[in-house]
C-alpha cells in the first residue's frame, strides 16, 4: 500500500468512528470532544490534499471557533455527572434508518459519478490569489459573498451587545 | 559531502538519500516521520526543563533571592529532580470527574503547541513544514489549546476549576484577536505569510527597524498579547493560586501536572519565537545596509544561535514582565484588550499599509 492511501485510510477510519461516537455519547461534553476530532481529521484531509489554506481555516473555525463556542455554552449548563437519558427505542430504529437511507443516497450518487484522475501535480494556491479574489468583483470575485457575511456578522455583533448590555432602569 | 552549521539543507538531503537507498520509500517516510517525531519531543522536554530552571533563576535575582542552588553547579540540575519526583507521584484519581476528558485535556493542550512548533524556522534547513499559510497555520493549531484548559476546568468537577477555565475561555478568545492583527499588521509589509520567505525578506533590515513606528507598535501589541495568550503573569488569571488555586489544573498530580506546566512554558517559548521570527528576524543574522565588513562578521555567528539567542531574549523579557507587574483583574484585562489594544491595533494596520503603500521604509 502507498503511504498515500496509507494515510487516507487512517483518517477516514477516525472520521468515521469519531462521528459515530459523537451521536452515541451520552455525555454532552464528551459528544462536543468527540466532535472536535471529526473536525481535525477532516482539516488532516485538507493537508493529505495538499489545500493547507483550506485545512487552517477549517481548525481555526471550527476547532478554534465553534468547538470551542460550543464547549463554553456546555460548561454553563451542564455539570459532570449528567447524562442525557436513553432515547426511546423507536426513535433510534427511526433515526438510523434515516441516517442509513441517507448514507446510501450521497454513496449511490457519488458511485455514479465517473471520477477521472489528473495527471497535474497539486499546487498551492498563494495567499495573494485568495486575497484578491476575495475582493475582487469582476469574475470568480466573491466580494459580494464576503461583504454580505460582513453586514451578517455586524448585525449579530450589534445584537449581542444589545442583550448583554445593562438596562439603565434597573 | 560538507556540511555547514549555516546552511542544513545539504545534511537533511544525506539524510533523506541514505535512507531511500537502504530501505523502500515507505519505510524511509516513515523512518523520516519518526527521527523528527523523536527530535521534536526531545526538544520539547529539554527546553522545557531549561525554561523552568531559568524561570526560578531570574524570578530569585528579580527578587533578590538566589534560586534553586543545591543540585549541581548554581543548581542547574534542579529542574531534573523535578522532574523525577513528578514522575514518581502519585496520580490521584478523582471519584466524580470525567475520567475521559480529564485524562484528554494535557494531551489537547501538548498536541496543539507541538503542531504549532513544527512550523517554526529553526535555522536555514531546519524546518519542519514550510506551509504557503506558515504563519495562519500556526495561529490555527495554536487555538486548539483553549479547549485543552476549557475541558480540563470542566471534567475535574471543582468549582475552582471551572473558574479558572471560563476566566481563561475569555482572556485566550478575547487576546487571540490582538496576537492575528498584530501578525498582520507585520505580514502587510512581507507580502507572503510563509515564514521561510519573512525571514528571508528580513535579509537585508529585520522588521522591527524596517517597519519604523508601525512596525514597533505591533511588536508590543504582540508582546503583551501573546504573554496573555500564554497564561502567564500578569495575566495569570486561569491560575491565579492564590484565588483558585491552581485555577483549571488544581486536580491534577504527578506527570499530569507536568504536562500542564510543560505546555505552559513551551507555549511561552512558542510565541517568542513567532515574534523572534516575525519581528527580529528569526535566524537571519543582524545586517546593516552597506556595513560590508559588519556583516560579514555577523554571519559567521550561525543562524541557530542567533534564533535561540532572540528568543531567549524574547523569553527573558516576557520573565521581567511577570515578575515586575502584579496581577491584573477580569474587567480589567478585558477592558485593556477591547478599548485599547483592539483600536490601537486597527488603527496601527492602516498606518503600516499607509507605509507599505507610500513605501516609507527600508
Amino acid at each position: 500500500m502507498e503511504i498515500n492511501e496509507l494515510m487516507f485510510v487512517i483518517i477516514g477510519a477516525v472520521i468515521i468512528l469519531f462521528s459515530i461516537f459523537t451521536v452515541t455519547s451520552r455525555r454532552i461534553l464528551r459528544a462536543a470532544a468527540f466532535l472536535l476530532f471529526v473536525l481535525v481529521a477532516t482539516a488532516g484531509l485538507y493537508f493529505w490534499l495538499e489545500y493547507q489554506f483550506l485545512a487552517a481555516v477549517q481548525i481555526t473555525l471550527y476547532a478554534g471557533g465553534i468547538v470551542v463556542l460550543i464547549i463554553f455554552s456546555i460548561l454553563l449548563t451542564s455539570n459532570v455527572g449528567e447524562k442525557i437519558d436513553k432515547v426511546e427505542t423507536k426513535k433510534v430504529i427511526f433515526s438510523a434508518l434515516a441516517a442509513i437511507a441517507g448514507a446510501i443516497l450521497c454513496i449511490t450518487t457519488i458511485l455514479q459519478q465517473q471520477f477521472q484522475a489528473t495527471d497535474a501535480l497539486a499546487q498551492e494556491v498563494n495567499m495573494k490569489v485568495i486575497g484578491k479574489s476575495l475582493l475582487n468583483y469582476g469574475e470568480n470575485g466573491y466580494a459580494l459573498p464576503f461583504e454580505v457575511i460582513s453586514v451578517l456578522l455586524l448585525a449579530a455583533m450589534v445584537a449581542a451587545i444589545v442583550i448583554a448590555k445593562k438596562s439603565k432602569t434597573s | 559531502m560538507a556540511f555547514s552549521i549555516y546552511d542544513l539543507t545539504s545534511f537533511n538531503q544525506w539524510v533523506d538519500k541514505g535512507l531511500n537507498s537502504v530501505m523502500s520509500p515507505l519505510w524511509a517516510t516513515i523512518t523520516e516521520m519518526a527521527i523528527i517525531g523523536v527530535v521534536f519531543l526531545l526538544f520539547y522536554a529539554v527546553v522545557g526543563l531549561f525554561l523552568v530552571y531559568a524561570e526560578r533563576k531570574i524570578c530569585g535575582f528579580i527578587q533578590c533571592r538566589v534560586g534553586p542552588n543545591r543540585v549541581g553547579p548554581y543548581g542547574i540540575f534542579q529542574t531534573i529532580a523535578d522532574f523525577i519526583k513528578l514522575l514518581m507521584k502519585e496520580l490521584v484519581p478523582i471519584n466524580k470527574a470525567d475520567k475521559f476528558l480529564f485524562n484528554l485535556a494535557p494531551f489537547i493542550i501538548i498536541i496543539a503547541s507541538m503542531m504549532a512548533l513544527a512550523a517554526i524556522p529553526f535555522a536555514k534547513g531546519i524546518h519542519a513544514i514550510d506551509f504557503n499559510i506558515g504563519i495562519f497555520y500556526i495561529l490555527a493549531v495554536s487555538s486548539m489549546g483553549v479547549i485543552g484548559i476549557l475541558l480540563a476546568g470542566w471534567s475535574s468537577n471543582n468549582k475552582y476549576s471551572l473558574i479558572g477555565a471560563m476566566r481563561s475561555g475569555a482572556q485566550i478568545v478575547s487576546y487571540e484577536l490582538s496576537v492575528g492583527l498584530s501578525i498582520l499588521t507585520a505580514c502587510i509589509m512581507f507580502g507572503s505569510l510563509q515564514l521561510s520567505t519573512i525571514v528571508e525578506s528580513q535579509a537585508d533590515c529585520w522588521l522591527i527597524f524596517r517597519g519604523h513606528l508601525p512596525a514597533f507598535i505591533a511588536f508590543l501589541i504582540y508582546m503583551i498579547a501573546a504573554t496573555a495568550e500564554t497564561n502567564r503573569g500578569p495575566f495569570d488569571l486561569a491560575e491565579a493560586e492564590s484565588e483558585l488555586t491552581a485555577g483549571f489544573h488544581t486536580e491534577y498530580s504527578g506527570i499530569k501536572f507536568a504536562f500542564f506546566f510543560l505546555a505552559e512554558y513551551m507555549n511561552m517559548f512558542l510565541v517568542a519565537s513567532i515574534a523572534a521570527t516575525i519581528f527580529w528576524g528569526g535566524w537571519m543574522p543582524l545586517h546593516i545596509g552597506h556595513w560590508t565588513g559588519f556583516n560579514m562578521v555577523m554571519d559567521f555567528i550561525p543562524p541557530a544561535v542567533w534564533y535561540l539567542g532572540k528568543t531567549a531574549v524574547i523569553i527573558w523579557l516576557m520573565m521581567w514582565f511577570k515578575w515586575t507587574f502584579p496581577r491584573l483583574r477580569i474587567d480589567q484585562l478585558l477592558t485593556l484588550e477591547w478599548k485599547y489594544l483592539l483600536p490601537i491595533n486597527l488603527l496601527n494596520i492602516l498606518v503600516m499599509a499607509l507605509v507599505v503603500l507610500m513605501g516609507w521604509h527600508f
